[in-house]
């Protein structure tokens, strides 16, 4: 009949498409890379099962229905009033009820699971997380570093989170590794993840926070143990400055009356910069493979705004940094590269 | 005119149709430019300052002033009709209901001309709304905008409890009642008691802003969490406000075009309240990842899963009502019947997202935007356009063409789908919601692109149901009284549009389908409760619009920090409320010689 | 829906439900009462989890004087006794007397309003304003609003009792005066709530 002529090629189509996605490996809910979010998939996997048999049974009867009881044309009998039936209306009483028992105590289950605290457990890494408006603070307590924007964590070990904003509310995502927490001004939230494999994956902002929450990405790197222990070293490294004492002068009073680098000062309102030539991007979005760092720097401190509406950074004229001025100091900090 | 001052409900929901119909219209451009802004990675169509207004205005005016109005349409039109009485228990306060919510939207649209738009999300979560973050007046329209508008729905709320519990037609019990008016009397308890919630929220949000309080000043020992607590008790019933009277739509619906009686009416009653009751109890679900802990977490993730039983037993029920019965495909049949698979399609993601490590992975992402979507729009708007194209006659007199109105159905549908399902996916592939634009190479343009097509269909049917309203305007009023032919409940025992008394005669009531039973007996009109005699109706006031104008005075007075206009439009209110306290309104009778000749409303 | 009286001249026992608009009334104000029970619950809720944080300004146990607290809470009491008084009174058709009770009820409320005026005036200047900080902001948002209910019932009761002594206690009059009187009695109930939740709580473990 009519619905299935128009409705069947529709889905059809959009199930063909879909069947080819499933997301990229760095990014996908749906493609775990660490066990926090294996078992996320997992629950998933099963809310998706049962529910599916549910949609399965109510569209099979609701076809059904519209093609078995349809009225036929000049019929005008009157169908047999029913009131109701008791055993049918028990039985999709209690089978919701035991199917929603079988999701409930693996719910349960998890969420405690994943409510773990590694915060005292001396085999974990601590990580305190500061969101903010735009980019991602990251402290290690325990080496007493500060860096940001890019998440180096060695793998095979727990990672345990303190996150918190220092302006509104933010999200701390990393969808491939496991789910989220929120970012909340004045209370710090804790959560656990594992990275077992090498690799890069993306993070995200996943709440609200203005005009460019949706380029507040981050990255969390997950490398060896040793490649870690190396890069721990090379940030306590101290400060690189530049060779040119003029781009130097310029560096230390307009940059970094807000920026940091070396061992200087942690909860600083603007990135640290310690090593910020090896990071993977500039300003959370400027790709260092698709461009020259130097360039995304360039562009990024000519204009904050215009690459990330809303930033709080200072454009280059409002701090009254020349053209050489700003030459000198993307040629020096794409050049502050860590060796790990 | 006679339409700024009536009391009369069938106009007042004429009225709501109207305005609840241009802000959809408003909300649906709204969504449109988001969606042209999405259609491809990196667009720029529109900035990153304006989209986050577009957002936030359209999840707010869709909801309060869309959604909302038109289902105070519906009920203004068919309640009263469908328990037997002549008018709402307050026929003022209905007419004052309305212009409150007009201009309440009125003061929220006005930011776009004011260029201060509200850009915090209809959620308005707290620092970003906070005057520290939103240093702007675009909140400030958001708080007074929707509390004037509030203010509206509340007071119908009361109307409508009140009516149903005190005006029922003798011989109609509680259980015999039109399964719409239930769904109608347990959404209006619902209004009743999660409004006041919102208007505490809005106080506090609008005395930080304004006097330097200090609810959500984290500095100053307030809390941000504490916002969301409050907004989100408020913000689950009313999703339930929103959907519950659909439910009562599709109810009518599909028993009427299957001539059968609803299967299941009494578990379908417990159903409802049962959902309601439980709706209260949820609200922390959307506050998965606030960081509540996991007993807490626990604890909601299975009470909002409980809901999905007594939904499903109405999915079913309505299935079953079907089954064995004699079914006619017109539009409202159609939306109503489309509605089944799509809302459990919303439905399930409800139960997926209420597991809370999922919702960890799903929370704030697009999975979350189609969830909702699914649900309002596949179960809400479905609804209200069943609604509209069945009750349609009675309201107008005349029957929205078929044709067009299949066209509308097909399109919407298909659109709906193509916009939405694709959202699933998106989420769980990491796109979070309320982004602006997004990196290409994530994998997530092409369904971008689709879901854009998609709301550019829904866009064209709803542009064909406004030509179908407006060819069947130029029609003349020739619909019967029982256009459908099958009408089970009262308010097809009455003219098509009905007179201004609703009933020459308040009906007996011995069932529940009174008016199918009566026909089944062979009977042409229901039995009489009373004698024929003059009726006497409600007079006719400006003080409704007056009154709402001083609020909406007020409002910028409290806005702009202006105190004469403050005080000035909150004076004019008070002392419209002395004036209708003081001179007593004794309304008018209608003789029996003129409800021979049929006064038209 | 006739707002006419069942016999000429004569009252029912119970004048306010003698129409069907009175019932409306009454029943409609029962409802709003719900909404307002919510509202104050919310402020409640909001007051309850910022009460400890006081920022720079004093606790709740160095502001509150629970004698003056006390005085008020007594006369807001007594108040609404004087309410009951006066419907008792309407019931039994002593026109007067219900005035007289009203007028009670009126200067007792108004009795209570200057106590708040004075208590929230003493407050500001030992440095408890509304944004001093949360626990102060909720504090006046709360007791604020009952503040604010009161004077409005204050200036609701005075209107209907100019409107008695014109239009006399008719079928339409009674209901005004029933509903304002479970106003009254609404809002004694929360002070009471106010008084122990607010103030004594604050007194022992503020």
């Amino acid at each position: 009949m009519k619905t299935m002529r128009r409705l069947v090629p529709l889905l059809a189509g959009m199930v063909l498409l879909l069947s080819a996605c499933g997301g990229k490996s760095d990014l996908s809910a749906l493609k775990p890379q660490g066990p926090v979010a294996q078992e996320q998939f997992n629950l998933m996997k099963t809310s998706i099962s049962i529910m599916a048999l549910v949609v399965v049974v109510v569209f099979a009867i609701c076809i059904y229905v519209l093609i078995r009881f349809r009225r036929r044309k000049g019929d005008t009998t009157i169908p047999k009033q029913v009131e109701g039936n008791h055993k049918l209306e028990i039985v999709w009483t209690v089978i919701p009820l035991l199917l929603l028992l079988i999701l409930g105590v693996q719910t349960i289950n998890t969420v405690f699971g994943l409510s773990k605290d590694y915060s005292q457990d001396k085999d974990a890494i601590q990580v305190k997380v500061t969101a903010h408006q735009y980019w991602w603070e990251f402290e290690y307590p325990q080496y007493g570093i500060t860096t940001a924007q890019e998440l180096i964590v060695p793998t095979g070990k727990k990672i345990s989170f303190e996150i918190a904003s220092a302006d509104v509310i933010h999200s701390f995502w990393i969808p491939s590794i496991g789910g989220k927490i929120d970012a909340n001004s004045g209370v710090s939230n804790r959560m656990y993840l594992e990275f077992p494999k090498e690799g890069v994956f993306k993070g995200k902002c996943a709440e609200l926070c203005g005009p460019s929450h949706s380029l507040m990405d981050f990255k969390a790197k997950a490398v060896d143990q040793a490649s870690f222990d190396r890069w721990v070293a090379a940030i306590k490294q101290p400060a690189k400055y530049s060779d040119d004492d003029a781009i130097k002068t310029a560096f230390e009073n307009k940059c970094l009356t807000c920026h940091a680098v070396g061992e200087t000062n942690t909860g600083s309102s603007a990135p640290n910069l310690t090593g910020v030539g090896s990071r993977l991007t500039i300003g959370g979005i400027l790709y260092n493979d698709e461009r020259p760092v130097e360039e995304n720097i360039k562009e990024w401190v000519t204009d904050p705004q215009k690459v990330k509406p809303g930033a709080t950074m200072p454009s280059a004229e409002d701090l009254g940094l020349t053209s050489e001025e700003i030459d000198g100091i993307a040629k020096y900090l794409a050049n502050y590269k860590l060796d790990y | 005119m006679d339409w700024l001052t009536t009391v009369d409900h069938k106009k007042i929901g004429i009225l709501y149709l109207i305005a609840g119909g241009l802000f959809f219209g408003v909300g649906g451009l709204e969504a449109l430019l988001i969606r042209i802004q999405l259609i491809k990675p990196m667009n720029d169509f529109v900035g990153a300052d304006t989209f986050n207004e577009l957002i936030t205005m359209h999840g707010t005016t869709m909801i309060f002033l869309g959604a909302m109005p038109l289902l105070f349409a519906l009920m203004n039109a068919v309640i009263p009709l469908q328990i037997g009485a002549r008018d709402v228990a307050f026929p003022f306060l209905n007419a004052l209901g309305f212009w409150t919510f007009f201009f309440g939207g009125v003061l929220l649209n006005i930011s776009w001309f004011a260029g201060n738009v509200p850009d915090a999300g209809w959620t308005s979560y707290v620092p970003l709304a906070s005057p520290t973050y939103s240093s702007g007046h675009g909140v400030d329209y958001y708080v007074i905008g929707l509390q004037i508008a509030g203010i509206g729905t509340l007071l119908g709320g009361v109307n409508f409890m009140a009516t149903i519990i005190n005006m029922r037609a003798p011989g109609m019990s509680f259980m015999r009642m039109p399964m719409f008016t239930w769904a109608i009397f347990i959404t209006s308890a619902l209004i009743v008691f999660a409004f006041p919630v919102l208007t505490v929220g809005l106080v506090a949000l609008m005395f930080d802003r304004l006097f330097q309080a200090n609810f959500f000043e984290t500095g100053s020992g307030g809390s941000a969490v504490l916002w969301e607590h409050v907004f989100w008790v408020f913000g689950h019933p009313e999703v339930y406000i929103l959907i519950l009277p659909a439910f009562g739509v599709i109810s009518e619906v599909v028993s009427t075009f299957a001539r059968k009686r609803l299967f299941g009416y009494s578990s379908m009653v417990f159903a409802t309240v049962l959902i309601a009751f439980l709706g209260f109890m949820v609200w922390a679900h959307h506050m998965f990842t606030t960081g509540l802990g996991p007993v807490a977490n626990a604890l909601f993730s299975i009470a909002t899963m409980l809901i999905a039983v007594p939904t499903g037993v109405k999915i079913f029920n309505w299935l079953f009502t079907l089954w064995g019965g004699s079914i006619r495909f017109t539009t409202a049949s159609m939306f109503a019947i489309g509605f089944i698979p799509t809302f459990v399609m919303g439905g399930v993601t409800g139960v997926m997202l209420a597991a809370a490590p999922a919702d960890y992975q799903y929370h704030d992402t697009y999975f979350v935007v189609a969830h909702f979507h699914y649900v309002i729009v596949g179960g809400l708007i479905f609804g209200i356009f069943a609604g509209l194209f069945y009750w349609w006659p009675k309201m107008f007199g005349r029957m929205l063409h078929e044709g067009l109105g299949k066209i509308t159905f097909w399109t919407f549908f298909a659109g709906f789908h193509l916009t939405f399902f694709v959202q699933h996916f998106l989420g769980l592939m990491g796109m979070p919601r309320r982004v602006w634009t997004y990196l290409p190479g994530q994998d997530f343009d092409t369904m971008n692109l689709i879901s854009t097509i998609g709301a550019f269909l829904m866009g064209v049917a709803v542009i064909v149901f406004l030509i179908n309203i407006f060819v069947t305007a130029a029609k003349p009023r020739h619909a019967e009284a029982d256009p459908w032919e099958d009408g089970r409940s009262l308010e097809w025992s009455i003219p098509s549009p009905p007179p201004e008394y609703n009933f020459k005669q308040l009906p007996l009531v011995r069932s529940y389908d009174a008016w199918w039973r009566v026909k089944r007996e062979g009977q042409a009109e229901m039995p009489v409760a009373e004698p024929p005699g003059p009726i006497h109706m409600p007079s006719p006031s400006i003080m409704p619009l007056v009154m709402s104008i001083g609020l909406f005075i007020g409002g910028f007075g409290f806005m702009y920090d202006k105190l004469y206009l403050a005080i000035g439009g909150i004076g004019i209110t008070l002392v419209c409320m002395f004036l209708r306290s003081v001179f007593d309104d004794h309304g008018f009778h209608i003789e029996v010689e003129e409800q021979e000749r049929g006064v038209r409303s | 829906m006739s707002a006419h009286q069942h016999a000429e001249g004569l009252l029912s026992h119970e004048p306010e439900k003698a129409t069907a608009e009175g019932r409306n009334k009454i029943l409609g104000f029962w409802l709003f009462l719900g909404a307002e029970t919510v509202l104050f619950g919310t402020l409640f809720s909001a007051f309850v989890a910022l009460r400890h944080n006081v920022g720079d300004g004093p606790t709740a146990s160095e502001l509150f004087e629970l004698p003056t607290v006390f005085a008020a809470t007594m006369i807001l009491l007594f108040s609404s006794l004087m309410s009951v008084f006066a419907v008792q009174a309407m019931h039994r058709h002593q026109v007067k007397a219900m005035i007289g009770w009203l007028v009670a009820t009126v200067v007792l409320g108004l009795g209570f309003l200057g106590l708040e005026i004075y208590e929230f005036n003493t407050y500001v200047s030992e440095g408890h304003k509304m944004n001093t900080s949360a626990f102060s902001s909720s504090f006046y948002t709360l007791v604020g609003f009952h503040g604010a209910h009161v004077a409005f019932g204050v200036l609701w009761i005075t209107l209907l009792i100019l409107q008695i002594l014109k239009k006399g206690l008719t079928v339409v009059t009674a209901p005004k005066i029933y509903v304002s009187a479970i106003y009254w009695h609404f809002i004694d109930v929360v002070w009471v709530f106010i008084f122990t939740v607010v103030y004594l709580m604050g007194k022992v473990a503020g």
